[in-house]
């Protein structure tokens, strides 16, 4: 795991939201930081380079466009694991995709931009993979806010 | 379609900056001039989506394993239907929980109805987390788990087609 700056620390404490819709967005954030716009985009870069980032962008919540969002699993026979995940990701719908302790060890998100496009990729998994999937779509969303600072 | 709460042209947004913004100075202007669009549309339809709710917010999304939260364990519970509800609220009050949902039952392969995701440095972290969550749930808890992950296979994050 690579080692974090001070800076770095900062961009991840402050970053994960409120990224301004301004002209020279980078310019005002980084001012914010106490840094240059320039700094700023080499170290967002770096960080997503160093894979310490997934993405610097907008993140979207389908089902307020009318589309939907479902977690699913699947219990992956050990020796076919490798072949399962690859069929699995390869879909577009799977938006994540982590393997887990238990014997459902496959759990991944299914995000579809319509409500009938869920039924569609199971369906697609489970002829792809000849395994049953397992659909829990959310009865209630009681919290959701995934921020998390750098602890390194 | 119906029930469609986006047009095409955020449509496109979507798609433009769905892997991420361009890293130049002026990035709403740059999607504008790719999309054919004005600068001030283009800001003006990502406020009105962040608005809305569409866009949940705007920034940094970290892979949480590289800044050090390297356990992550989906907890399960099995907890009686009539009080679900009310101990689910109080389960995403935790200020440790990032995600808490009731979902359906697969019986007899999956008796868990509520969901919440706990996060770490290391399992003993999560599993004292768990605890905590039991301990709120008390005897309308008939049985539970924690899923910890051990890979990432996959996270891109929502990709609408081209």
């Amino acid at each position: 795991m690579r080692e974090l700056s001070t800076v770095d620390r900062k961009i991840l404490a402050k970053l994960q939201g409120d990224f301004p819709i301004c002209e020279r967005p980078y310019a005002e954030a980084a001012e914010q930081l106490g840094i240059s716009e320039e700094e700023l985009l080499q170290r967002i870069e770096q960080l997503l380079a160093d894979k310490v980032l997934t993405r610097f962008g907008p993140m979207f919540q389908i089902e307020e466009m009318g589309g939907a969002f479902v977690l699913a699993a699947l219990a992956a026979p050990e020796e076919r694991y490798e072949e399962v995940a690859a069929l699995v990701n390869a879909l577009p719908a799977v938006a994540h995709n982590y393997r887990r302790e238990h014997a459902l060890n496959m759990w991944f998100v299914l995000a579809t931009e319509t409500k009938a496009g869920i039924a569609e990729a199971i369906a697609r998994i489970e002829r792809d993979t000849g395994l049953p999937v397992y659909a829990f779509p959310k009865e209630r969303e009681f919290f959701v806010e995934m921020k998390l600072e750098a602890r390194l | 379609m119906i029930d469609r709460k986006i047009d095409d042209v955020d449509r496109s947004l979507i798609v433009a900056t769905q892997g991420g913004l361009p890293l130049v100075p002026q990035p709403y202007h740059a999607i504008a001039e790719q999309l054919g669009l004005s600068a001030d549309e283009v800001m003006q339809r990502l406020r009105a989506m962040l608005e809305s709710g569409i866009i949940r917010r705007i920034g940094a999304v970290p892979n949480h394993y590289a800044i050090g939260w390297t356990a992550n364990g989906m907890t399960v519970w099995d907890v009686a239907d009539e009080l679900v509800d009310e101990l689910g609220a109080r389960i995403g009050a935790l200020d440790f929980v990032t995600h808490c949902y009731r979902r359906p039952r697969a019986l007899p392969a999956w008796p868990y109805n509520l969901f919440a995701m706990v996060h770490g440095a290391s399992r003993a972290e999560c599993s004292a987390k768990a605890e905590e969550i039991g301990v709120l749930l008390g005897d309308a808890c008939r049985g539970s788990d924690i899923l910890y992950s051990t890979k990432i296979l996959k996270k891109t994050g929502l990709r609408l087609a081209r």
